[in-house]
């Protein structure tokens, strides 16, 4: 593995007293795609939200394509991250949220174009064709003009990820992307994401409870357990012959419901 | 004779409609402070709600105290205060401006409730897809937040616009010429208290009606566009 894009060094995250994620050392290579995996509560989800700055650490240091996340050198020390640090690491990440949180009151050409014209500074007419593209690879190119609340959830879905692809990200989280949608259309967003990771170098990291599609498109999965990696490996170590007891449990325990 | 115009006491019929023109042009002058008494509230209630919206409390708070006083001072007093007090240090402000904004004052501190209930109602999911794309904070308030906010307010807003043009008459304390105080003024010098003030009511129900009836049509007509509405 190259230089990690991603790394998280004995980082810690409380909500009050409970430790969500505890004393965590992750990293993510270039390009690399990875899912996350296990119970509820084990602090999947808070990753994601560390890394898109949505939730802040109490201990450790993330770092990002090189530099520190939640931190920012000052006067040969270091010192908590300001607005304008966060936000020029905020420009190398995109976020596919799990309830979509597409603009209700823009047209989906609106949600694709707002933020690269007002935030990037990108031509109108630039981001609308880049919006164009992007549509066209999710397969709504017909759908530009519609409200998101007109559109199913699938759909909603996929203009979300077009959303966060707009941005230009170099690395891609994907917070449980299909656990709002209704089964048959899971399928539909799960093809976009699958023909994202095989297109594209994009750094990848999705929580998932799609175990199928984990192990299709991960080139590494990791098991989360109580704030921490209780196991990790190619999906063929870690789906074909867990070693973790809990690993197993978890494993078998979702696979039985599908 | 008020504003020019003689009135008829021959009989009740030719003295209410010999003195409802006077009472028009007091009715304009309500109509006037209505407006622009709305106008300030809607304005500096945003700029209220907005400033008890930031997250640091040495800009949150003194916002809540001064919604809180300004609710639970009454009306008048604040009126008074405007147009009695502000001249002694060399502030002075015509009637009608000075009451316009006492009322402007007062409701604004009703509407920054009303705002900052309808940025609440706004989803978190939303400020985190803002804030996954970089928004700045005020650009995620004026153009997330709020779009999403003003249509759930309309209808709030509108009881409050119905509100100030009923306490328009309060002015008149401090000699405006609104409605009320032309009637009272016609009461006083014809010793017929009974048509002024009986007329008075009834355009006031004609306005009143009209501005909810006019809320109620905007309320039906802006776009909602899937936003999820109580």
């Amino acid at each position: 593995m190259t230089d990690p894009i991603i790394k998280f060094d004995k980082v810690v995250k409380r909500f009050d007293t409970l430790t969500v994620i505890d004393e965590l050392d992750f990293e993510v290579g270039q390009g690399e795609k990875v899912t996350i995996i296990g119970p509820s509560g084990s602090g999947k989800s808070t990753v994601l939200r560390i890394l898109m700055t949505l939730e802040p650490i109490q201990e450790g240091v993330v770092y990002v394509d090189g530099d520190m996340l939640w931190h920012e050198k000052a006067n040969g020390g270091v010192k908590p991250a300001g607005e304008a640090h966060l936000r020029r690491m905020r420009e190398k990440m995109g976020m596919v949220f799990q309830q979509f949180n597409l603009f209700p009151h823009m047209t989906v050409r609106r949600n694709l174009t707002e933020a690269p014209v007002k935030v990037l500074g990108m031509s109108k007419a630039e981001a609308r064709e880049r919006a164009e593209e992007l549509l066209d690879m999710v397969g709504l190119a017909d759908q530009a003009d519609k409200f998101p609340h007109q559109l199913s959830g699938g759909q909603q879905q996929r203009v979300g990820i077009a959303r966060a692809l707009a941005m230009r990200p170099k690395i891609m989280l994907f917070d449980e992307p299909t656990s709002a949608l209704d089964p048959e259309l899971v399928g539909e967003v799960l093809s976009v994401i699958r023909r994202l990771a095989e297109e594209h170098d994009l750094t990848m990291l999705l929580v998932t409870h799609e175990m199928q599609f984990a192990r299709q498109v991960s080139d590494r999965v990791c098991f989360f357990d109580r704030g921490k990696i209780k196991e990790q490996g190619t999906p063929e170590e870690i789906f074909g012959n867990p070693k973790e007891e809990r690993t197993r449990a978890f494993l078998k325990a979702v696979l039985e419901g599908e | 004779m008020l504003f020019g115009i003689e009135w008829d006491t021959s009989s009740n019929l030719a003295f209410a409609i010999s003195i409802l023109p006077i009472l028009l042009i007091g009715m304009w002058v309500t109509i006037q402070a209505t407006v622009l008494g709305f106008f300030i509230a809607i304005v500096l209630g945003l700029v209220l709600a907005a400033l008890k919206s930031v997250p640091l409390k040495i800009v949150s708070w003194p916002a809540y105290a001064i919604t809180e006083f300004i609710r639970d001072t009454p009306l008048l007093i604040q009126l008074f205060f405007l147009y009695y007090v502000l001249p002694e240090y060399g502030l002075v402000f015509p009637a009608f401006l000075t009451g316009a904004l006492a009322l402007g004052i007062q409701y604004s501190a009703y509407t920054s409730e009303v705002y900052r209930a309808g940025i609440e109602a706004v989803a978190k999911g939303q400020h985190e897809a803002a804030r996954a794309l970089n928004f700045k904070s005020l650009r995620t308030f004026t153009h997330v937040v709020l779009p999403q906010a003003v249509p759930r307010i309309i209808p709030a807003m509108g009881n409050y616009l119905v509100s100030i043009m009923k306490d328009v008459p309060v002015l008149s304390v401090v000699t405006v010429l609104e409605m009320l105080n032309v009637a009272q003024i016609i009461g006083d010098r014809t010793f017929n208290y009974l048509i002024p003030l009986s007329m008075v009511g009834g355009l006031y129900l004609i306005m009143t009606l009209v501005a909810s009836s006019a809320v109620r049509y905007l309320d039906m007509n802006l776009p909602k566009r899937g936003l999820p509405l109580k």
